[in-house]
């Protein structure tokens, strides 16, 4: 059912764990629906100098998350806010159907930890943008709520 | 170290003996039971002595089984077959909210057909109680359905109460007893039910073959039309080895079956002591004393099933959860629901189920490896990070980042 690099992230999720004084949190999903994400960043001039993640749920959570962490790290806000719930499939030599929703969870994890770390920060010009680019779209705010078996 | 097999409530290895008996009938007698000539003939002595079998492990007379594809197809000829026979006295039906889907979809089904279904709920072990059931049972009642073991927690009903409530109101009587059968002494006069459904496959039998207990005198519609076969109730040819197997198998499993279920039973609590005792925050799910002696259910906080089931079967252990993720449907599984767990407890369940050829170096090893995974898993689970947090704190806050947020901005 899941592809070997699934398989991998889930044995062996690369950047597990926290980070002491992170610049950013986020965390998404909930025990309803059977997985939480959670990201925490650390920022050094705009660069994503380290990050981490915790997660409660299924292999496919777990490996979109550890996928995700390794996308992001060493990107700027920018790069790491063009992440799409797509690549990080791909990335992971893609997911079951069933699972895609757990590849949008790690994309708005991440866009939840910057927009938590652009928000506590002092708004420059540029954070207006990019905290826009942080919004969960409608639609998928409401797939995030709990996928459907298609 | 050989792979261990604890995933026995969904289906069972097939005996050696019962597929020994069962490949003649394959090639050497394969003859239709409906024909006159002696290959024919052969093979319906084959499935009358399969008959006697099958009843004579459920106290039954032979009479009174109809060999069916599967523990649901028997579940469908009862439900559906008893509520449109019975339509014109009443369009009432009880069954319990922690059925197995074969008699909780029949029952939608049958509500969208204009019948009206009463769920009774279970208290926090997963039990109904005879007093839901006499507060529920109606003048239009004409069936109820309780199943006599759960497959998900295990826990056993009291049938023989309930089955006496319908028959005093003058409701048929079904249980699903498809975890039941072979796995606790089963007796339909003891029990006094009017029907019961049950499957080979769950006591080292085949797939694919069940069996329908209808009582002498009672009678439902028949859902499929053709032949003759099983009197009409389950047209198309027999499927003779399989009813070989499912006849050789009930005689198999019901010989001798106190002393395995106490050995079984044995491992079992083994089992849940153990884990209960060495992994902190778990919980045992069902009746710890009215459940059938190979069921385990235990719920392990902060994890997720499927993580922990795939994690389990790299350390070569096979077993099953409740969770969402494992169905891939919505939900959690509704009877950890109906029991009264949170979704986030019901979505870390795990079920360890047993066979009579479970033995105490498997259970060891699971308990061995289990509490270490569970750990493993938690060290990474934000829900684990929050409990922590708030043990700590004291401090009931919903801030999903628990206690952290108020952490400033370490850029400027």
């Amino acid at each position: 059912m899941y592809s070997e690099l699934v398989m991998d992230h889930f044995t062996n999720p690369r950047n597990t764990g926290e980070i002491e004084n992170a610049s950013g949190i986020g965390t998404v999903g909930n025990a309803k629906c059977g997985d939480i994400m959670r990201v925490f960043l650390k920022i050094e001039d705009g660069i994503i100098a380290d990050v981490k993640f915790k997660t409660f749920g299924c292999a496919a959570a777990i490996a979109t998350s550890s996928i995700a962490t390794e996308l992001i790290k060493g990107k700027t806000l920018t790069e790491a806010l063009a992440l799409t719930n797509q690549a990080v499939a791909e990335a992971l030599g893609g997911l079951p159907p069933v699972k895609m929703h757990c590849s949008l969870l790690a994309e708005q994890a991440v866009k939840a930890a910057i927009e938590d770390y652009l928000k506590k920060c002092p708004p420059a010009e540029e954070n207006a943008a990019m905290l826009e680019a942080c919004k969960f779209e409608e639609d998928e705010e409401a797939e995030l709520a709990c996928y459907v078996n298609p | 170290m050989n792979a261990i097999y604890l995933d026995n409530a969904a289906t069972t290895k097939v005996k050696p003996e019962v597929l020994a008996k069962m490949l003649p009938y394959f090639t050497d007698v394969f003859g239709n039971p409906g024909s006159v000539h002696a290959f024919g003939r052969s093979a319906k002595l084959a499935i009358d002595k399969a008959r006697e079998q099958v009843a004579k492990a459920i106290g039954a007379n032979a009479s009174e089984i109809t060999f069916t594809a599967s523990g649901t197809e028997a579940d469908n000829i009862a439900l559906i077959g008893a509520a449109i026979r019975n339509q014109k006295k009443g369009k009432h039906i009880i069954t319990s909210a922690i059925e197995h889907h074969a008699v909780l979809h029949t029952a939608e089904h049958l509500a969208k057909q204009g019948f009206d279904v009463t769920y009774l709920p279970v208290d926090a072990d997963g039990i109904v109680s005879p007093e839901t059931l006499e507060s529920a049972i109606r003048e239009d009642t004409t069936v109820v359905s309780v199943m006599a073991a759960n497959n998900e927690i295990g826990t056993i009903q009291p049938i023989r109460e309930l089955a006496e409530i319908a028959r005093k109101h003058g409701a048929l009587f079904h249980t699903d007893a498809v975890q039941a059968v072979g796995s606790i002494p089963i007796n339909v006069h003891e029990l006094g039910v009017d029907m019961l459904s049950l499957s080979a496959h769950k006591f080292h039998g085949p797939k694919g073959i069940g069996a329908l207990y209808l009582k002498k005198g009672v009678r439902v519609d028949a859902l499929e039309f053709g032949g003759s076969q099983e009197r009409g109730l389950r047209p198309g040819t027999e499927n003779v080895p399989y009813i070989v197997g499912l006849g050789e198998a009930a005689e198999l499993a019901t010989r001798g079956l106190q002393e395995k279920a106490e050995r079984v039973a044995r491992l079992r609590d083994k089992l849940i002591d153990g884990i209960l005792e060495r992994v902190p925050y778990s919980r045992l799910n069902g009746h710890r004393m009215r459940r059938l002696p190979n069921n385990s259910n235990i719920s392990i906080r902060f994890v997720e099933g499927e993580s922990l089931l795939l994690t389990l079967d790299m350390a070569g252990i096979a077993a099953s959860s409740g969770s969402a993720c494992t169905s891939g449907s919505l939900d959690p599984s509704h009877v950890l629901l109906a029991i009264g767990l949170t979704h986030e407890i019901a979505h870390g369940s795990l079920r360890l189920t047993l066979s009579d050829e479970t033995t105490e170096e498997e259970i060891d090893r699971v308990l061995e490896v289990l509490p270490n995974i569970a750990q493993r898993l938690r060290k990474m689970s934000p829900l684990w990070e929050d409990f922590q947090f708030r043990d700590k704190n004291s401090d009931n806050s919903n801030d999903k980042n628990s206690g952290r947020k108020e952490q400033l901005c370490t850029l400027n």
